[in-house]
């Protein structure tokens, strides 16, 4: 296969926020070509009928009572924030301009 | 802004009313010191594992059925990846192409007519945290701080499909929605606190066309007289572009409720792209008939149904039997009152007038009252016993001290006093008191009278009844 990936990677690469150099780029151009490969012969196998799986462990979903148990400490609970202040877990300002395609989302 | 027609879709978000969080035992309880209901699950740290809360299933089912929403049996959680620092694990589990419930419909009351509005899916999901931003908004403050005690409570997703036509349709909808969902207890439904929050996507087309505009998507509206003000601004706004010859575009942008203008955020292109995946720390949800159809058998009678049925077995208006279907604890007293009491109107508006007002004056709530006291008070006024003043203050009486009105009448003495024999001899006190006042009268001064009546309402410490006393008053005058 000789597809050129090296858009394909940069997408990516900003989705995850990962700074790569030109000869890393390239390296995972290939590798993703690889991969490809890999899921194209997967996909040849003849899947008619066949229920998608989703997991594959063949089991009931396990419920839990609602009953409210112990959290952390706030002192564990910020023991691996970069920043804090306050109580609070400090980060830098959402609205930034340069913060990639997915800032701002919110749930 | 005729030649087009609005199209709007909503998005609701509303917290489900469990103690602990969806995945772990975290508490949910709102305005908790930052960051101390959290726990390794909650906090995304490496290893820990999430396990359903049962309650919030039997939650999301109860309102997924209240609104007419097809449980699946199957249904299946994803990972939906962004950065975001309100999200611990930087992926929200949530549901993509296999939801809890699929369809479903709404029917409200728009102006005067009944509209439906189609639902396109509810599904459930985690909280995100919640940031505090620095500075006064989200524009332009150099950092945030993030509370994760939010993190990890139960959300549910409604979407509507793009069938509603305006602002105030929105909102109409909103209100019916919050209703249902407080009926059915799925949620506390609190705007001020966020358990409930509410976007939008809005689009125009030209008048008959089919296909849809481009959309704007409208955030941060805090009530639901913001949607209404924020979706008839952005309507306005986007015919405005169209008329000029401009185009529409995608974007994202935030009501400003102290501009009252809707501001562009960011563009939303290329936003998309979430990369959704079957989460692999969870199982497939598999619900059994039997739990759905239990659920379904216990949801309580729904707005809808109830404003219905109050407004034909007791002959309310359309008015007030929204009113006692928004309040329920008013419609459900009204409802006891009436089982000894059949003037429903004459109830229905002394529930919604006097006793709606003073219960707001003593803060109490309509379930601390006995309905029987007020049915003896309405009877001592229907009866003659008691004039209509008397009544008004007996009521106020009863609020505060719980008192039967029957007895206040007696304690007080304030018994109507009528008949000739009781009031003439105040009348004609009165009239010889203020001849001025008589001679006015005679010059067909209406005030006059007014006055007299006055005077002797006064005098009886309003025990007399103003019509009975024009009429004596009249006689009195003409007999001279």
């Amino acid at each position: 296969m000789s597809i050129d990936f090296s858009k394909e990677v940069d997408y990516v690469a900003r989705l995850a926020r990962l700074k790569l150099k030109p000869e890393e780029k390239e390296i995972m151009a290939g590798q993703l070509s690889d991969i490809l490969d890999t899921a194209r012969k997967v996909q040849e196998i003849d899947t008619t009928g066949v229920e998608p799986t989703s997991h594959v462990i063949d089991l009931p979903t396990v419920l839990r009572d609602d009953e409210t148990g112990s959290s952390l400490t706030l002192s564990r609970v910020l023991q691996n924030a970069p920043r804090r202040q306050q109580d609070y877990f400090k980060v830098p300002s959402i609205t930034a301009k340069d913060n990639g395609i997915n800032a701002g989302e919110e749930a | 802004m005729n030649k087009y027609e609005v199209v709007i879709g909503l998005e609701i978000h509303l917290e489900l009313k469990t103690r602990s969080k969806l995945f772990c035992s975290c508490s949910t309880t709102f305005g908790q010191e930052p960051n101390t209901n959290c726990c390794p699950v909650c906090l995304g740290l490496p290893g820990s594992l999430p396990v359903f809360n049962r309650r919030a299933i039997e939650l999301a089912v109860t309102a997924a059925l209240a609104l007419n929403s097809k449980v699946q049996l199957r249904s299946r959680f994803d990972r939906k990846n962004y950065f975001y620092p309100d999200l611990p694990k930087a992926y929200q589990v949530s549901q993509y192409d296999q939801p809890l419930a699929r369809g479903g419909f709404m029917e409200i009351e728009s102006g005067e007519s009944e509209r439906i509005i189609n639902l396109e899916r509810v599904h459930l999901e985690e909280e995100a945290g919640k940031l505090v931003h620095a500075g006064n908004s989200i524009m332009g403050s150099a950092y945030s701080l993030v509370d994760y005690n939010r993190a990890g409570i139960p959300l549910l997703e409604i979407v509507t499909a793009p069938d509603i036509k305006s602002g105030q349709e929105a909102r109409a909808f909103l209100e019916d929605l919050r209703s249902i969902l407080l009926y059915s207890g799925a949620s506390d439904c609190k705007m001020e606190e966020g358990s409930l929050r509410c976007d939008a996507n809005i689009s125009l087309r030209p008048q008959g066309s089919e296909k849809l505009g481009t959309k704007a998507e409208v955030k941060n509206m805090n009530s639901f007289r913001s949607v209404e003000l924020a979706l008839n601004y952005e309507a306005e706004r986007q015919a405005e572009v169209l008329s000029a010859g401009g185009t529409i575009t995608q974007e994202t942008c935030h009501w400003d409720e102290e501009a009252k203008k809707t501001i562009p955020l960011r563009s939303k292109e290329g936003s998309s792209d979430y990369r959704y995946f079957p989460e692999p720390d969870l199982l497939p949800l598999v619900l059994e008939p039997a739990f759905i159809d239990n659920i379904y058998a216990s949801l309580p009678e729904l707005p809808a149904v109830r404003r219905k049925r109050l407004k034909e077995k007791y002959d309310l208006s359309a008015a007030t039997a929204a009113q006692f279907t928004v309040n329920r604890a008013l419609g459900d007293f009204f409802e006891t009152a009436a089982q000894d009491y059949d003037r429903y109107n004459n109830l229905a508006n002394w529930i919604q007038g006097d006793l709606q007002y003073q219960l707001r004056e003593s803060g109490k709530e309509a379930d601390d009252l006995d309905a029987k006291k007020l049915i003896e008070l309405l009877e001592l006024l229907d009866q003659g016993e008691i004039n209509r003043p008397v009544a008004k203050e007996l009521l106020t009486e009863m609020v505060n001290s719980g008192k039967s009105p029957k007895k206040l009448v007696k304690e007080k003495g304030l018994g109507r006093i009528s008949g000739d024999e009781k009031l003439r001899p105040l009348v004609d006190q009165v009239i010889s008191e203020n001849p001025d006042a008589v001679e006015n009268y005679l010059k067909g001064k209406d005030k006059a009278l007014a006055f007299l009546v006055g005077k002797i309402m006064a005098m009886t410490k309003g025990r007399a009844d103003p019509a009975e006393l024009n009429k004596i008053i009249k006689e009195r005058i003409s007999n001279k």
